[in-house]
């Protein structure tokens, strides 16, 4: 049962659209197959791409011989690095510190590979099966080098060295503290205060985030026409104004030249934001040829090089007095790059710095990380992009607290969150809260669960032995989203402003296009942001039509990451949309004959206050367009652009519930409830809202369950294809309960905060904290993400054993 | 080279195929039917599920060849020639059953097919009926809603007739 309220009627008079359950207009051409996915595509005399991946973690490249391919039938060309001395390096957009080190990484590696999956060779043939057979006839010859793949590892001294020209694996290192900041206290000193006081607590863990993959269903595909006026590359892409500023950046192209188009495209989650080397390698390839070219990754292609994520090491030690108050924090984290930086990838880590303390007042706070290199393909931002990890290590800190004081996990957290009456809330860690409410979400949250009763069900298995033990796992989280404001991104060294653009541009008959920056894959932007349209200028949800993802018509954007459409894109939307607003007033005061200071806009229309009659925008529109009567020194049009950037970051926050079941003796943890209550603000469309939930929470069950990147020890890759990455399917998940609370975000004039990250970011922490909340009487205190069968079976055994060699020293 | 003929969506299609050509790249690249997409290359995803002579099965895991004489099925023949949704594609439409739409056409097809086989299904069969499909995007909610709701439909025009 989902029980978001009534849908499909608008509370809101004024806002009809707004809160509506719009079905989407995007569905009926995906419905019907008449999507256009980049590789749909077919241009005349178009060639197609295969690349040649390493097969080894770490080598040099003794000698890459292509003659034979070269000579092979259908083929069109071969090139190698050294082939390729135009080619640019790939950017990366965040440079977190000043001791940060940044590899050498080329659309073609020179001399050496870094992991299983980088690329050596590009070959260019007539169709797709010509191209891979004639990779099989290149002929390249490595000379293996050491391999390290673990990140611990890698920060040691002696360890094989991913770049050995670096001389160390080290990328960079950052901190927070409160103090510097000037937000809280001493951390590392309370913590040794309080392990020296019997009235304080320190509990100290260490948690592991899993590598794991964003796994969109869609892959990458890149198809680029030379011969168009501008360069033409269409490409299955998050971010296709930021490919263009990067690709003019960094390769032989300049941005005026370059015209990138993300066509439809399914799905991304993060895993479509990098500037990727395929895309650089078309580019190229395709202007040396003269020809159109394509190249579309397979799925093992895709695991191996498409960016993983998460992948941390968190040491983590949290001091509190007995009666459950926090009193300091410390995380210590180690980071794996994996071989090379993408955009983000440095930065993922650090966005989590922002977020440990959660929604708890912490009054002393450090925060330090370490971001290594191993040979591994490079981790980049997926679903959340470090407040997943943050969210992960904070609340399973609750928990171990909680049963260090044997204190119910809620009420340890009740004792630390932000009170409703305390907002907006400077954190340690120097963000502000703007707004919330956890007391609301959380009862909510509990009363749909029956907390209580599960409880007792739980004390009933635990008394009677049942194999299969019953675990209740919290989360009440916070997320930072919508990647913005620009004045604190640089001040984080973020290479980029975090603004987003619109233009709202009226037709002659009176229809609307409303132009936007981001670009969407999957989450409703059309259906979403007419609602929004549709409100502002009090006309009909059928007269708008939204255009984005093209960097010709879409002219100016940051594009879709961080969930930043609705939050800064949709603020961009309604600052156009209030300018056409004002541009048309005086037309209207005009044609009305009265001043403009006496009109009021309410539903679409201009009328002198306190009457009836008056004249549309869809009309002023028209009489616009003719121009035949304007007022004097008014330009006839009423398009307006808007940029906005926001002065905060929007939190969108809640408690979601697991009631999970462990086979104690198969190991098989099954998902029975799941309820959650999130505050996201103002809600434009409640059905997409939930489906954004549902997506979410699948993926950080995923997580939590059974997801997993693994590569052995000398880096091969050993979950490679979809049939050992174990995207769940139907049967792996169950209907969620969800629910929301209202409190409006106070940084934007919509209310509205983000929604598409909260399932990934309380999920796997809810999850965790459910298994091991079974599984606690046996004495197992950890397992690390994925909760697969085999993992927890150990556990409980190695528990098990534990505790008779305590009873046979004893 | 062989020649095989194959009705795609109600019209004959007659080629000559590479052997080794997959019954998918045949739909896509020689008859431009690119409604049925690809997600992976081991048969896991079901992205590119289409019906041939009416059982579901995933096309990037048959031969072109082996689909020579038969009655395949995709989504871009489901709705009427009016443009009327089929009443599966409706139930997704209305459950939000898709979002970035990428699993959507081989989810619609293994549906049709699936409650041809089991026209009153319980959710869990519906969850087991759908597991040769991923999807990324809807955590499943919204597809099993749809395929109920279909069910339904599909039950009552049978009822009807
Ligand atoms: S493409 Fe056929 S199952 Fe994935
Ligand atoms: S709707 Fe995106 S994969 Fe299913």
């Amino acid at each position: 049962m989902t029980t978001t309220s009534d849908p499909t009627v608008a509370e809101d008079e004024q806002r009809p659209e707004i809160g509506r359950a719009r079905l989407r207009r995007e569905d009926e051409r995906a419905l019907t197959g008449r999507t256009r996915w980049t590789d749909d595509m077919t241009l005349p005399g178009m060639v197609h791409l295969s690349v040649l991946r390493s097969p080894v973690a770490h080598a040099t490249i003794t000698s890459l011989d292509t003659a034979e391919a070269a000579r092979a039938h259908g083929v069109v060309g071969v090139w190698t690095g050294e082939d390729l001395p135009e080619q640019g390096a790939m950017p990366t957009a965040w440079t977190v510190s000043d001791d940060m080190k940044t590899p050498p990484y080329f659309p073609l590696s020179v001399g050496a590979v870094k992991h299983v999956g980088d690329i050596v060779a590009v070959v260019a043939a007539t169709s797709k099966e010509a191209a891979e057979d004639a990779l099989e006839l290149i002929d390249v010859d490595y000379d293996e080098l050491p391999v390290v793949v673990d990140p611990l590892a890698a920060k040691q001294e002696g360890s094989p060295l991913v770049h050995p020209d670096l001389g160390t694996n080290v990328c960079a290192t950052w901190g927070l503290d409160s103090v510097t900041l000037g937000t809280g206290g001493d951390a590392a000193a309370v913590i040794r205060e309080a392990e020296s006081d019997p009235d304080q607590v320190v509990v100290r863990r260490t948690l592991r985030q899993n590598r794991i993959t964003p796994a969109y269903i869609e892959p990458r595909s890149i198809v680029v026409d030379p011969n168009a006026e501008q360069v033409t590359m269409w490409s299955a892409t998050q971010v296709p104004h930021i490919v263009r500023i990067l690709m003019s950046m960094t390769q032989p192209i300049a941005e005026h030249e370059l015209r990138v188009v993300a066509p439809d495209v399914g799905g991304g989650f993060g895993g479509k934001l990098q500037f990727t080397r395929e895309e650089a390698l078309v580019l190229l390839v395709a202007r040396r040829l003269r020809l159109p070219c394509k190249y579309t990754e397979t799925r093992s292609e895709s695991m191996q090089s498409s960016h993983h994520a998460r992948d941390q090491v968190q040491e983590l030690t949290l001091a509190a007095k007995r009666d459950g108050t926090i009193t300091a924090l410390d995380v210590d984290l180690t980071a794996d790059m994996g071989a090379y930086l993408g955009i983000l990838t440095a930065g993922i880590p650090l966005l989590g710095g922002f977020m440990f303390n959660g929604i708890y007042r912490v009054p002393a706070y450090s925060f330090h990380c370490t971001d290594v290199f191993t040979n591994k393909t490079m981790t980049d931002a997926y679903r959340g992009a470090g407040k997943p990890e943050a969210t992960f290590g904070i609340e399973r800190m609750m928990d171990e607290l909680a049963v260090e004081l044997d204190l119910d996990p809620i009420e340890v957290r009740r004792r630390n969150w932000i009170r409703a009456e305390e907002f907006p809330y400077a954190t340690a860690a120097g963000l502000t809260y703007d707004s919330g409410n956890y007391d609301q979400a959380t009862d909510k949250a509990l009363a749909m669960f029956r907390y209580d009763e599960l409880r007792a069900e739980q004390q009933r298995r635990r008394e009677a032995k049942d194999p299969v033990q019953l675990g209740i796992g919290v989360c009440t989280f916070v997320e930072l989203s919508g990647l913005a404001p620009s004045r604190v991104l640089g001040g984080l060294n973020y290479g980029s402003g975090g603004w987003e653009h619109s233009t709202v541009r009226m037709l002659p008959t009176g229809k609307v296009e409303v132009v936007v920056g981001t670009t969407s894959h999957g989450q409703g932007h059309a259906t979403a942001f007419s609602q929004i349209v549709a409100d502002e200028l009090g006309i009909p949800f059928d007269d708008i039509i939204l255009i984005s993802g093209d960097t010709a018509s879409s002219h100016k954007g940051m594009d879709t990451y961080g969930s930043r459409s609705l939050v800064v894109g949709g603020m961009a939307i309604v600052g156009a949309a209030r300018k056409v607003v004002e541009k048309a007033r005086p037309i209207a005061a005009h044609l009305l004959e009265a001043s403009a200071d006496d009109l009021e806009f309410v539903g679409g229309k201009f009328s002198v206050k306190g009457t009836t009659s008056g004249v549309t925008i869809q009309e002023i529109m028209l009489s616009t367009w003719l121009a035949h009567d304007l007022p004097d020194g008014l330009e006839p049009n009423l398009d307006a652009d808007f940029t906005f950037d926001p002065e905060n970051f929007s939190y969108p926050t809640g408690t979601h519930l697991a009631a999970v079941e462990v086979d104690t003796q198969t190991g098989r943890v099954r998902v029975r409830d799941y309820v959650c209550v999130q505050d996201v603000g103002v809600i434009v469309n409640p059905m997409i809202v939930d489906g954004q939930v549902h997506g979410g929470l699948t993926q950080g069950i995923a997580q939590a369950l059974y997801e997993e990147i693994q590569y052995s020890d000398e880096g091969q890759l050993t979950s490679g294809t979809l049939a050992d990455y174990l995207v769940p399917a139907a049967p792996d998940v169950l209907r969620y309960r969800t629910d929301t609370t209202v409190t409006e975000a106070t940084t934007n004039t919509l209310g509205v905060k983000a929604v598409g990250e909260t399932g990934t970011t309380a999920a796997p922490p809810a999850i965790v904290n459910g298994v091991l909340d079974a599984l606690r009487p046996l004495g197992v205190t950890d397992i690390t993400m994925p909760c697969t069968p085999l993992k927890v079976w150990t556990a409980i055994h190695e528990a098990s054993a534990r505790a008779t060699e305590g009873q046979v020293t004893a | 080279m062989a020649r095989i003929t194959v009705n795609v969506d109600g019209m004959n299609f007659t080629h000559e195929v590479e052997p080794r050509t997959l019954l998918v790249h045949h739909l896509r690249e020689t008859l431009g039917k690119t409604g049925t997409v690809v997600g992976c290359d081991t048969s896991n995803c079901g992205a590119c599920t289409v019906l041939v002579d009416g059982e579901s099965i995933k096309s990037c895991s048959v031969l072109a060849v082996q689909a020579d004489g038969a009655e395949i099925e995709t989504v871009e023949g489901l709705a009427a020639a009016d443009g009327t949704l089929h009443p599966v594609q409706q139930a997704f439409h209305e459950h939000h059953g898709l979002q970035c739409g990428y699993c959507t056409p081989g989810m619609l097809m293994r549906s049709v097919c699936f409650v041809r086989e089991n026209p009153e299904p319980t959710e869990d069969e519906v969850r087991e009926g759908l597991k040769g499909n991923m999807c990324r995007c809807t955590g499943y909610q919204g597809i099993v809603s749809a395929v109920m709701a279909y069910s339904q439909t599909a039950g009552e025009q049978e009822a009807g007739r």
